[in-house]
C-alpha cells in the first residue's frame, strides 16, 4: 500500500514534497510543479470572489476614482472638453446658497426615515411575534410593498396626496378639509417620509421577527418568575438580545434614506422650494441636469463620505450598546 | 522608456490632429461631396417623438436619400422619452455616444453656446433647390448666431386657446364674438367652476413647476423674462407684476385656475380653456364641442407665442459631411411639406391655412390661418437661454412661494430675479 500526501497539507511543508512518493528506490528530483495546493487554493478564493470583485471594482471603486478626477475639473460635456480647476468645486461647496437648506432636508428626511422605520418595524415585529388567527396574512401584508417598484409605489401615491387626490376625499367625507400634501411646504417632507417608510418598513419588520423568535424563552419565563413586568421585560431582556439586529437595521436603513431618490424626483421633484432636496437628489440635478459634472461630483464625494463617517460611527458605538460584543 | 516616448508622440500628434481639426471646423464653409466609401456610414438622429407615423415618415424620407446615396449604410431614428430628452441627450454626448443629428428644444442655445454644433447656412444654401431665403426670419433668430443658422427650426407650433364648447354652454358662457381677452377667460373659467365643478383655465404643462409656459400668459401684458440679449432679468418689473397678480387671483381670488396639485386635462374634458401649442390638436378626440382660437389679448393687447424645435448636426459626428447632406435633404421644400403634417413649417410658401389643413382631421383651413399662419411671422418664443434646466429649477424654487394665498407677488417675483440673475450673466 503507498501513501499518498494528505491534502489538507501543503506539498512545500512536506520534506517529500518534491520527490517521488513511491516505494524504496533512488532518489528522484523532479521540477517543482508550479500549480501547489496552496496556489489552487489561492486561485479557487480569487475566483470564488472575482465576480463580486469585478462588480465592485467596475460599480465603485472605478466610478468613485473618476468622481475624485471629476471633482478637480471642470467639463464642458458638450465639447468634452477637461478643464483642471483644482479645488474651485470644493471651494463652491461653501458658497452655494442651496447648500444648508438641501442638508438640513437630507437630515430631516435620513432622520424621519430611521426613527420611524425602525420604530414601526419593531412595533409591527413585536406584535406580530405571537400566535394568532391571521397572523400570516398580517406579517405578508406588512411585507408586500416590499416588492412593489419604487416608482409604481410612489406615483400612486402621487395621485392619492394631490390636492383632490384620494385621501383628502376621504378626509372630506368625514369633514375634515385636508392639506395639499406635496405642494405645502411645511407637509410635502412629513408625506415623503411616510410613503417612504410604508414601503419599506416590512425589511426591518421581517428583521426583527426573525431576531425576537431568537430571545431564548427561558429568559422570558425566568424572568416573570422573579415578577418583571412586560415593560422590563422587552428593556431589559428583548431590547438588548436583539441589538444585533437594531445595529444593522440602523446601518442599512440610514444608507437607504441617504440614497433615496426616486420618491423624491417622481413625488415632489424636490419643491416647494428646496423642501424635500435631498442630498441625492441635488447631487443628480448637479451633474445630470445643469451638466456641472464637476460640481456634482463633489456633491456625491461628499455623500459618501457622510455614509463612511456615519456607518464608521455606528460600528464604533456597537461596543457600547450591541449585546453580543465585548 | 521607448514605448513612453513613443504614447507621449502620439499623443502629442492626436492632440494636434484634434486642434487642427476642431481649428479648420470653426469656420464655417459648405461640406465638400463625400468621399465616404459605399456603404461605410451610419447615421443616427435622436428625436423625442415616438408617434409612429411620423417615425415612418421620418423613415420613409431616410430610405429615399439612401437610395441616391450608395455611401449611406443605415439612418437610424433613435426615439428618446421627452421627459428626459435632454439629459439622455446630454449623457450620450458626455459618454462619447453623441448622435450625428440631434432634434434639440431648450438645449439649443447651450449647444449653440458651446460650439458643438456645425454652421448649416453654407450646406443649406449651397444644396440646389433648397430655397433659404424662403425661411421666415422669426422662425430662424432662436438658432441663429453670428448670422449662421445652427439648427433648422423645423417645427414652429403656436400657442392657442382651446375651448370646451359644451361646458361653457352648461355654464350659460359662450366666447366673445370678437375675441377673448384674459379677463373674459378668468370670468368665464370661474363660471365653468362654479356650475359645474370643473376647472376653468388651465395652462398646459405648466403645472406649478414649468414657468416658461406662463410666458403664453405673461406676454399678453408685455412682459417678458429676461432682456433682449439675455443679460438682465425682467421678471420683476410692473408688467411681469400684473400677468402674476392675474394668475395669483385667478387661482386663490376667482378659482377660475386649479391650485398646484389639482391634475385637470382639457382633452379628457376636465377644464373649459387650456393654453397648448396647436400640434396637440391630435390629443382632441371629439368627446365634447371644441374651438380654438389664438392667444387672449391682455393688457398690452394681441400677441402670440411659438414653441419651436430645431434639428442640428453635431460637430463630434463622425460623419459631419454626410450628416449635414441628410439634413439639406430631409428639409428640402419637398420634404419639408411632407414633414408640415406634423410640424409647422418654418417655410412661407408652406404656410398657408389650405396647406396645412390638407393633412390636418382636427382643425379647418380657417382655424389653422387663424391660429398659425397668421401667428408665426410676429410671435415671440418661450424664454430660452444658456444653462436652461438651471434658470428653470433656481426660477421654480424661488416661484414656489407664489402659490400661497398670501403671497406677496412684487417680493416673490424679486426672489426670482435674484436667484436666476448670476445664471444670466455666466
Amino acid at each position: 500500500m503507498t501513501m499518498t500526501v494528505s491534502s489538507t497539507m501543503p506539498r512545500e511543508a512536506s520534506p517529500d514534497a518534491s520527490r517521488g512518493v513511491g516505494g524504496p528506490g533512488p532518489v528522484r528530483r523532479r521540477a517543482k510543479r508550479f500549480w501547489t495546493m496552496r496556489r489552487r487554493d489561492a486561485a479557487a478564493g480569487y475566483l470564488f470572489i472575482a465576480p463580486q470583485l469585478a462588480g465592485v471594482l467596475l460599480f465603485v471603486l472605478i466610478p468613485v476614482g473618476l468622481a475624485i478626477v471629476y471633482s478637480l475639473n471642470k467639463w464642458n460635456i458638450f465639447t468634452g472638453q477637461l478643464s483642471f480647476v483644482g479645488g474651485s468645486n470644493y471651494a463652491a461647496l461653501a458658497a452655494d446658497p442651496q447648500l444648508p437648506s438641501v442638508l438640513g432636508a437630507t437630515a430631516v428626511f435620513s432622520l424621519g426615515v430611521v426613527v420611524l422605520n425602525i420604530a414601526l418595524g419593531l412595533g409591527l415585529a413585536v406584535m406580530l411575534n405571537r400566535r394568532f388567527r391571521g397572523v400570516t396574512f398580517f406579517r405578508t401584508l406588512f411585507f408586500s410593498p416590499v416588492v412593489i417598484s419604487v416608482v409604481a409605489w410612489t406615483l400612486v401615491w402621487g395621485f392619492l396626496l394631490q390636492d383632490n387626490g384620494g385621501i383628502n376625499a376621504v378626509l372630506a367625507q368625514i369633514g375634515i378639509h385636508g392639506p395639499n400634501w406635496l405642494q405645502d411646504g411645511s407637509t410635502a417632507m412629513g408625506a415623503v417620509i411616510v410613503t417612504q417608510v410604508i414601503r419599506s418598513v416590512g425589511v426591518n419588520m421581517v428583521l426583527f421577527l426573525s431576531a425576537l423568535q431568537g430571545v431564548p424563552s427561558e429568559l422570558y419565563e425566568a424572568a416573570r418568575i422573579d415578577g418583571a413586568g412586560s415593560r422590563t421585560i422587552f428593556t431589559r431582556i428583548t431590547l438588548p438580545l436583539i441589538s444585533p439586529t437594531l445595529l444593522l437595521t440602523g446601518i442599512i436603513t440610514i444608507v437607504g434614506a441617504l440614497q433615496a431618490f426616486a420618491q423624491i424626483a417622481v413625488l415632489t421633484e424636490g419643491g416647494p422650494a428646496l423642501s424635500t432636496t435631498v442630498l441625492v437628489y441635488y447631487v443628480f440635478q448637479q451633474a445630470f441636469t445643469f451638466n456641472n459634472i464637476g460640481y456634482g461630483s463633489t456633491l456625491a464625494l461628499m455623500l459618501l463620505t457622510f455614509v463612511m463617517l456615519l456607518t464608521v460611527l455606528q460600528w464604533q458605538l456597537r461596543r457600547r450598546w450591541v449585546f453580543y460584543e465585548n | 522608456m521607448n514605448t513612453a516616448k513613443k504614447l507621449v508622440g502620439a499623443a502629442a500628434l492626436a492632440t494636434a490632429a484634434i486642434v487642427a481639426i476642431t481649428g479648420c471646423s470653426a469656420t464655417p464653409t459648405a461640406p465638400a461631396p463625400t468621399t465616404a466609401a459605399p456603404n461605410s456610414v451610419a447615421l443616427r438622429m435622436t428625436v423625442w417623438t415616438s408617434n409612429e407615423a411620423q417615425l415612418a415618415l421620418f423613415a420613409s424620407i431616410a430610405d429615399s436619400y439612401k437610395a441616391t446615396h450608395p455611401e449611406i449604410k443605415s439612418i437610424t431614428f433613435d426615439s428618446l422619452p421627452f421627459a428626459d430628452y435632454n439629459t439622455t441627450l446630454t449623457t450620450q454626448i458626455a459618454g462619447g455616444n453623441a448622435p450625428d443629428l440631434a432634434w434639440m428644444g431648450d438645449l439649443s442655445k447651450d449647444l449653440i453656446a458651446s460650439d458643438a454644433l456645425l454652421p448649416l447656412t453654407p450646406v443649406l444654401k449651397d444644396t440646389k433647390g433648397w430655397g433659404y431665403d424662403d425661411l421666415l426670419p422669426s422662425a430662424t433668430a432662436e438658432f441663429t448666431k453670428g448670422g449662421q443658422l445652427y439648427a433648422y427650426p423645423f417645427s414652429n407650433s403656436p400657442y392657442a386657446l382651446y375651448v370646451n364648447k359644451d361646458l361653457l354652454a352648461a355654464a350659460g358662457q359662450s366666447l366673445p364674438a370678437s375675441g377673448a381677452t384674459w379677463d373674459d377667460v378668468s370670468k368665464m373659467g370661474a363660471a365653468v367652476n362654479a356650475a359645474t365643478g370643473k376647472a376653468g383655465f388651465v395652462i398646459r404643462d405648466f403645472d406649478y413647476s414649468a414657468w416658461n409656459t406662463l410666458a403664453t400668459v405673461w406676454s399678453g401684458w408685455g412682459a417678458s423674462a429676461w432682456n433682449a440679449d439675455g443679460t438682465k432679468c425682467t421678471f420683476d418689473d410692473d408688467k411681469m407684476v400684473g400677468a402674476f397678480t392675474f394668475l395669483h387671483d385667478a387661482v386663490y381670488k376667482d378659482s377660475a385656475m386649479p391650485g398646484p396639485g389639482t391634475k385637470a386635462d382639457f382633452f379628457a374634458g376636465d377644464s373649459a380653456f387650456t393654453v397648448a401649442q396647436v400640434s396637440r390638436a391630435s390629443l382632441l378626440t371629439g368627446n365634447f364641442g371644441y374651438e380654438v382660437v389664438p392667444l387672449p389679448a391682455g393688457p398690452a393687447g394681441s400677441y402670440s407665442v411659438i414653441g419651436q424645435a430645431g434639428m442640428g448636426v453635431l460637430r463630434t459626428s463622425a460623419h459631419p459631411q454626410e450628416a449635414s447632406s441628410f439634413l439639406a435633404y430631409l428639409t428640402d421644400p419637398e420634404n419639408s411639406a411632407k414633414l408640415s403634417q406634423f410640424f409647422p413649417s418654418a417655410r412661407k410658401s408652406l404656410l398657408t391655412g389650405e396647406k396645412l389643413a390638407a393633412n390636418n382631421t382636427k382643425l379647418t383651413a380657417e382655424q389653422l390661418q387663424t391660429v398659425v399662419v397668421d401667428q408665426i411671422p410676429d410671435a415671440v418664443t418661450l424664454p430660452n437661454h444658456t444653462s436652461p434646466a438651471e434658470i428653470a429649477q433656481k426660477g421654480k424654487t424661488a416661484l414656489d412661494a407664489m402659490w400661497k394665498p398670501d403671497a406677496d407677488v412684487k417680493k416673490v417675483l424679486g426672489s426670482v430675479c435674484s436667484a436666476i440673475s448670476p445664471l444670466l450673466v455666466k
